[in-house]
């Protein structure tokens, strides 16, 4: 197809089928930590906009855990029909830890999803809140483990090679490999801001178009306080991410900055723009602040990092694409700092909730995070290229002998199948939160649905009057 | 070496495996009904019996792909690269199939058929693909050094074909016996009666299946009709048969619990019957499991995790069911 190789195709078809995969888990990670809290406020405080919040984003979250897990279902068998090499060379370390997500994270969250969207009136308060936390819980074991085995193919160690396969020998190195905890802060990081982004971009929707009830401006609120917690904890960490990539790829870390060569007497200056050209082994156009480099990345005026020429060209990541997908990570990072501050300023006197230019740019980077991670895991994966395990297997050697026909056949399918299912889902979530939180009252008397169309039993409040509402009951918990 | 690291865990991903088969054979299996029952609050009741369980059913299928890869890293590439068109054709379906239990709830009057269809077809699809890949299984894979050698469509055979079609009927027993333990009324007595048709075509398909494998394949039929064996392993066809003809009795009967057991019990013996003719082969028909096995490393990590969580899905999931259990009525919860 197109004159692409199968290695290039099957490249293309693990790149595109993961970053749908990741949008989902991102949300659900989040959402899934914000369900947990506004059940627990429910709980403590009684207070029914809680509540209402819980329903209306739980629908919200069972659409899109359905995305995650069918998307994810295709990640976990692509290991095996597309980069069989890969897998037999290293699946006994990749291997034991994608079990060990499934053994002590997919089953619990399958484990306890049912309950926590339809048991609301089969359980206790105490139970169903239980099922929630474990729902919670579930993602985060998920991405640790996930960002382990992930982590250890960026910086292996722990192992050994016998006979031509990856033998673990140290089963603490392999997970706590040294790009392991800041990938992990990173990503959770992420998730939460990529959340607290699309809820607050959902409320900010709700207040320009004049619906202005206490829930839609609880939901604003939270998620304000969110991403001003969150988005400098971000950035430092990042730059504390940063420095760890410059220690184990050095490589990565050139073609990230677009710095090809150390010029005697002169510190790293700061790229801030340019085009990094492979081939001419230059960056053109470069806008540079001078020494700013060297100051972000060795915290030294004069400290100097590896230029990319410094590596046989066989060995060089790709700079055109990292350097700017990195940007835009970076970029949208500083954007969501300054949502944070402006939400923070506009509380005085409740111009949160009425300015109408602050609504908008909340409305607006409503997927700046979710863009934010696909640049950065773009950055990552890329950056790491050629190899897919760092310095030990390379990308060319990992792939399956599919013929380019199969290949490019199924990559169509998975094209027309993906964007048609997940269009479709996307657009019943963004539809979900159109309708917006109901009050309860609303909920028990209006059909919120239209005539004739099938209702989902059990579905929480839809049927149980004021009265039935579960309190929590003190021998529960 | 003390503990037979791989034989351990040729005996946990069987049952995995096996936990998919029977929990997620139901759930497709009410896919593979939805073209029979044509009553839209019907249908919202069948999907309703599993909609809080189907993602764990689902998961037993991901801890088989995950752990065949910890454990038998050679088979793993070997099996999943020969089979990956029938994989990636099962995939397709379970994904439609799976956020078609979200969308069909969410979508506009318009489009609800639309998911519907999506539904079945994607549960047709994915017990299909998995019956082909049963059957190629059971052909077996050229290898040369480790490596598939054969080529990308040795899979489209007419065994294979016949074996995704029994397994569709095997599915659908499941699902219609379910059905006939989770609901009451119209849509049960409907199942009753698909029911009995289905039993048979499963007895005949497994009739089939049985002696095809060793008409094809002379060492499977070395190891069912040499002696001694043939008299440790007479029992299963004669198991078939009699639970076969019990559960037709209590379908006629009405018995609400039961026939879903016995499905399971026939289920498990086609089972066992695959197991005898392939041990201990997790490539057939050279490889076996302690050829493919990983490093010692790893089995023994993983172990150490799979036996102490297993457990506690085992009780969780249990629980699971028990907070959804009897039956499910047409528009329950709603006034
Ligand atoms: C556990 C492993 C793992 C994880 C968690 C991820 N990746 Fe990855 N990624 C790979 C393992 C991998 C891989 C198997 O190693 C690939 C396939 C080919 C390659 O070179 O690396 C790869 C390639 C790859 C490529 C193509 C790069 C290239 O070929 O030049 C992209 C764009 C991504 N990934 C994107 C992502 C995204 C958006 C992820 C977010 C979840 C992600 N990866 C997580
Ligand atoms: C190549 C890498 C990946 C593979 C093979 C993979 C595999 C899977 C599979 C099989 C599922 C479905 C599980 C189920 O049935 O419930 C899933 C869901 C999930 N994955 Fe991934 N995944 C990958 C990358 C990631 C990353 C990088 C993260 C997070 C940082 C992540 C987090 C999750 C979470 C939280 C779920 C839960 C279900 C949901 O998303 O709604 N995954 N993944
Ligand atoms: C603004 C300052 C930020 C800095 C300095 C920064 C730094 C980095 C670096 C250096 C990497 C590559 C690490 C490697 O490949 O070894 C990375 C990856 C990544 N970034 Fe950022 N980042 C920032 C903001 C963000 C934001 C706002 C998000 C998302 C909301 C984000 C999401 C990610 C993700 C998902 C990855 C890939 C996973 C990983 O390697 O951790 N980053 N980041």
């Amino acid at each position: 197809m197109l004159g692409l190789t199968a290695l290039e195709l099957a490249r293309i078809q693990f790149g595109f089928t993961i970053s749908f995969h990741i949008v989902f888990p991102a949300i659900t990670i989040g959402l899934a930590s914000y369900l947990a809290v506004l059940e627990g406020l429910w709980l403590w405080k009684k207070d029914s906009v809680y509540r209402d919040l819980y329903h209306f984003w739980s629908g919200i979250f069972a659409v899109n855990f359905a995305m995650g897990v069918v998307s994810g279902l295709v990640m976990a068998y692509q290991f095996g029909t597309n980069w069989s090499y890969f897998s037999a060379f290293a699946g006994s370390i990749t291997g034991p830890l994608l079990t060990y997500e499934v053994l002590t994270a997919f089953f619990l969250e399958a484990g306890f999803l049912g309950v926590m969207l339809f048991g609301w009136n089969k359980v206790g308060p105490g139970l169903h809140f239980l099922a929630t936390l474990m729902v919670a819980l579930g993602t985060l074991i998920s991405a640790t483990w996930i960002l382990a085995s992930n982590s250890w193919m960026q910086t292996p160690q722990g192992f050994a090679i016998i006979d031509g396969r990856v033998v673990p020998t140290d089963w603490f190195e392999v997970i706590f490999n040294p790009s392991f905890p800041y990938r992990l802060a990173h990503m959770t990081v992420a998730a939460y801001l990529a959340t607290a982004l699309f809820v607050g971009a959902s409320a900010a929707w709700h207040l320009l178009k004049k619906r202005d009830t206490p829930a839609v401006r609880k939901m604003l609120s939270m998620a304000l306080w969110m991403i001003l917690l969150v988005a400098p904890l971000q950035i430092a960490i990042g730059d504390a991410h940063g420095l760890n990539t410059l220690e184990y790829q050095p490589a990565k870390i050139a073609a990230i900055e677009g710095h090809w060569e150390n010029r005697p007497g002169e510190s790293v200056p700061l790229i801030l723009f340019g085009i990094p050209d492979m081939a001419a082994e230059t960056t053109r156009y470069a806008i540079e602040i001078p020494k700013l480099g060297s100051l972000i990345l060795t915290h030294d005026i004069n400290g100097k990092i590896p230029g990319l020429k410094e590596f046989a060209p066989r060995d060089r990541p790709n700079s055109t694409i990292v350097f700017w997908s990195f940007r835009v990570m970076v970029g949208l990072g500083m954007l969501m700092l300054a949502l944070g501050l402006w939400g923070l300023w506009s509380r005085r006197g409740q111009r949160l909730y009425r300015s109408t230019t602050l609504l908008r740019f909340a409305l607006l980077m409503g997927p700046s995070g979710l863009i934010a991670i696909l640049a950065g895991w773009f950055t990552t994966e890329i950056g790491r290229q050629p190899w897919i395990v760092y310095g030990v297997m390379r990308t060319e050697d990992a792939v399956s002998d599919h013929g380019v026909l199969a290949l490019s056949t199924t990559l169509l399918v998975f094209i027309v199948m993906y964007f048609a299912v997940f269009g479709t889902g996307v657009s019943y979530m963004l539809k979900l939160i159109a309708r917006g939180p109901q009050t309860h009252h609303e909920a028990a008397d209006a059909e919120p649905h239209d005539r004739g169309q099938s209702l989902r039993p059990a579905r929480p409040l839809s049927a149980a009057p004021d009265d039935v509402d579960p309190a929590p009951s003190s021998g529960k918990d | 070496m003390g503990i037979d690291l791989p034989l351990i865990w040729a005996i946990i991903i069987g049952f995995g495996l096996m936990m998919y088969v029977i929990m997620d054979g139901f759930d497709l299996g009410i896919g593979i009904l939805f073209p029979f029952v044509r009553d839209r609050g019907d249908r919202d009741t069948m999907v309703n019996t599993v909609a809080p369980v189907w993602d764990g059913n689902e998961t037993w299928l991901v801890l088989g792909g995950a752990s065949l890869l910890a454990a038998f890293p050679l088979a793993y590439s070997v099996v999943l690269s020969a089979l990956y068109l029938p994989l990636m054709l099962m995939l397709a379906g379970l994904i439609w199939r799976g956020v078609a239990f979200e969308f069909r709830f969410k979508a506009d009057e318009a489009h609800r058929p639309f998911w519907d269809k999506a539904f079945a077809w994607g549960s047709y699809t994915a017990t299909f693909s998995q019956g082909i890949a049963l059957g190629a299984f059971i052909n077996g894979f050229e290898v040369v050094d480790g490596v598939y050698a054969g080529g990308g469509l040795d899979w489209l055979r007419p065994f294979n074909l016949f074996t995704g079609l029994g397994l569709l009927v095997a599915y659908a027993l499941l699902g219609s016996t379910w059905l006939i333990m989770k609901t009451d009324g119209d849509l049960q007595a409907r199942m009753i009666r698909i029911g009995k048709p289905i039993t048979i075509a499963l007895v005949i398909t497994i009739g089939i299946v049985s002696l095809w494998t060793p008409a094809v394949h002379p060492a499977i039929a070395a190891r069912w009709f040499s002696l001694p064996n043939l008299y440790f392993f007479a029992p299963v066809p004669i198991l078939v048969v009699l639970i076969a003809g019990l559960l037709f009795k209590l379908l006629r009967a009405g018995s609400h619990a039961a026939p879903f057991l016995l499905a399971l019990c026939l289920v498990f013996l086609g089972y066992s019957g695959l197991a005898i003719s392939l041990w201990p082969n997790i490539i057939p028909p050279a490889l076996s499991i302690w050829d493919a096995a990983g490093p010692p490393q790893a089995l023994g990590f993983t172990l150490v995790g799979a036996l102490f969580i297993i457990p506690f899905i085992l009780a969780y999931t249990a629980w699971a069911y028990f907070v959804f259990r009897g039956k499910v009525k047409q528009g329950e919860g709603y006034h």
